[in-house]
């Protein structure tokens, strides 16, 4: 009897295998909900293409933490965090091939964001440039650039932007990021941690955020509550995919998990990324207020016209455009790594002169 | 050897050695060995680093703290409990472990919330110019909290098995009140406490979950050695996790072994 169950088991597992699939994807913490619309339209999509199921599971959390769950066993087939150094870190375990850079079309990073700031409604503290949130008596919230991939990108922001206006100065622009710490009553480990502390608890002026996470912020809290301001100057952050070779040649899943990647850059990849605040690589998709407005209209039709209007106003600009500086221009990753972030390096030192 | 009248001395020494090494010393054991790919001075700069000697000092002062708050409002609770009927009774009594039972981190999120320069309590204390969350203060309050139960619970059992009546002879013999206390119920209450005392400073030492959401966790400021530990795991520096927890083993274990001869001397 209870071989015949077995077999019967095994019989029906065999057969269901070829219709169905299943991938993990371990992403990083603000990207929940652009991935669950990705993963819905990419199922859509490789159904109609192999006639194949395909389940995508997705995890979140700190990208640094992310890339140690990998490290330690959890079975990605696909991550997409928030840093290419946590992908090089599951390269040098073997786990990713050593030029996962150069297997997807820009650097592996199938859509960009930048940091903004997030501050009260009407602006009460007058925040429109960096210099404004060094200023005393200003306070700040943003994650550790420790552990939050979000928050390293904020703190080369505020660096690069230093660097460039004392034309060059390292020196300055290490006095200017400690300014900046020293406004910081709370040090969250991850950014949706302190999304938490801006919005729900009040704490701070002004939070330094991912573009997408305080568009989504702004959509989730009430525009009433919040406003968004572009810096004249940001940095381009880069949040890098790759497939996880080890998992995929283990678990067979290659070609699917290639495909998945490469949605991220199709038409319709792109275009999701585009309402959910990311800037797609594909021209044309971006403009300022247009995340703001595809957020409103995705929301419930009631009120919804009005609500994206006020959205729309919500997103003031600075004195100046945006304007994007890269990594590279600072040195490029492995540099900045060892220069900021390693133990005892620039960022440790803003906290070892305390008291 | 020697035989004991007790039978069964070989089989459950056994258990005992096996289910403490598979439990206790195993994976204790991980950290020492771990912590030996280490050189002497590299595990000396990580161990000794400014930040988390900073850290040890919070941890430690702020745990201790909240241990002896625990100490003298448990032993009060205690004494209510056990001396006195009152409606509610059972259900303040059950109240006692909810502590014990409830995710952490639900109660560091509950007083980040109520000390929080927009709650409750921490609106008029910010008002005052107090900050109550994100704040050494507010680390002692989530550790007063996980460890209130501790105290309770190992004074209670001694206070019932004391005799109201040792009490009313100490004062038909002329003691004062305060006599009384100090002659005749704390030298037997006092080991119990000391054990109450141990657990709550043990359990303090080790909270993360509570204590990250009211900390603030700024460097060399707010943040706690188990914080530390846990950041360093995130940058893939598991070496340097490594030698903190090792720090900790080393410095909790020496603790607490000193509280327990404290315990016995008290006993005597």
């Amino acid at each position: 009897m209870i071989r015949m169950l077995l077999t019967f088991f095994l019989f029906t597992l065999q057969a269901q295998q070829p219709k169905s699939v299943q991938l993990l994807n371990v992403s990083y913490d603000p990207t929940r909900e652009l991935y669950q619309e990705i993963n819905a339209a990419f199922a859509r999509q490789w159904k109609a293409k192999t006639g194949q199921t395909v389940v995508i599971r997705q995890s979140h959390g700190g990208s640094s933490k992310q890339a140690r769950a990998v490290l330690d066993g959890l079975q990605a087939d696909v991550v997409t965090l928030a840093l290419a150094s946590d992908i090089d870190a599951l390269a040098a375990a073997g786990l990713v091939a050593r030029d996962w850079q150069r297997r997807f079309p820009h650097n592996s990073a199938p859509y960009t964001s930048t940091i903004v700031f997030l501050v009260r409604k009407g602006n009460p503290k007058k925040i429109r440039t960096w210099d404004d949130v060094v200023r005393p008596g200003v306070s700040v919230i943003t994650a550790n650039p420790k552990t939050s991939g979000g928050a390293r990108w904020t703190y080369l922001a505020a660096y690069g932007y230093a660097l460039e206006k004392s034309r060059g100065n390292a020196a300055q622009a290490r006095a200017f990021v400690a300014r900046l710490y020293r406004n910081v009553p709370v040090l969250d480990s991850g950014a949706r941690g302190a999304t938490t502390t801006f919005a729900e608890r009040g704490i701070g002026d002004v939070l330094l955020a991912w573009e997408n996470e305080a568009h989504l912020a702004l959509r989730e809290l009430g525009a009433g509550r919040f406003e968004i301001v572009v810096p004249p100057s940001s940095i381009l952050a880069e949040p890098p995919v790759a497939v996880v070779d080890k998992v995929v040649a283990r678990r067979g899943t290659a070609t699917v998990a290639r495909a998945y990647v490469e949605f991220l850059y199709s038409a319709e990849g792109q275009a999701i990324a585009a309402k959910h605040a990311y800037r797609p690589r594909s021209g044309g998709l971006w403009s300022a207020a247009a995340p703001a407005a595809a957020l409103h209209a995705a929301a419930p039709a009631a009120a919804g016209a009005s609500r994206a209007a006020a959205g729309a106003a919500a997103v003031q600009s600075g004195p100046a455009p945006l304007r994007l500086f890269t990594v590279a221009q600072l040195g490029g990753w492995a540099a900045v790594q060892k220069a900021h972030f390693a133990d005892g390096a620039a960022f440790d030192r803003i906290f070892e002169v305390w008291q | 050897m020697k035989r004991f009248a007790l039978p069964g001395f070989g089989l459950s020494t056994g258990f005992t050695v096996l289910y403490l090494g598979l439990l206790v010393l195993i994976p204790l054991s991980t950290v020492v060995v771990n912590t030996l790919n280490l050189s002497w001075p590299a595990f000396w700069a990580i161990a000794s680093a400014p930040r988390a000697v900073a850290s040890y000092r919070l941890t430690f002062g702020a745990s201790l703290l909240a241990a002896l708050i625990n100490g003298v409002a448990g032993f009060l609770v205690a004494w209510v409990l056990v001396r006195y009927r009152f409606p509610g009774r059972r259900f303040v009594d059950a109240l006692i472990d909810l502590p014990f039972a409830l995710p952490t981190a639900v109660a560091g999120i509950t007083l980040a919330t109520l000390l929080g320069p927009r709650g409750w309590i921490g609106a008029p204390l910010a008002q005052a110019g107090i900050a109550a969350a994100f704040s050494p203060f507010g680390i002692v309050v989530a550790l007063t909290f996980v460890g209130l139960p501790f105290v309770v619970r190992t004074v209670q059992p001694v206070l019932e098995d004391l005799a109201p009546e040792l009490e009313e002879a100490a004062a038909t013999l002329g003691a004062t009140a305060g006599q009384t206390f100090r002659r005749v119920l704390l030298p037997h209450v006092l080991p119990a406490a000391i054990t109450g005392l141990a657990l709550a400073f043990a359990r303090s030492i080790g909270e993360y979950g509570s204590v990250i959401f009211v900390a603030g966790n700024m460097p060399m400021r707010t943040e706690i050695t188990p914080l530390l530990i846990v950041t360093k795991l995130e940058q893939f520096d598991y070496a340097g996790a490594n030698a903190l927890a090792l720090v900790m083993l080393v410095v909790s274990f020496a603790l607490l072994l000193a509280i327990n001869g404290l315990q016995r001397w008290s006993a005597r």
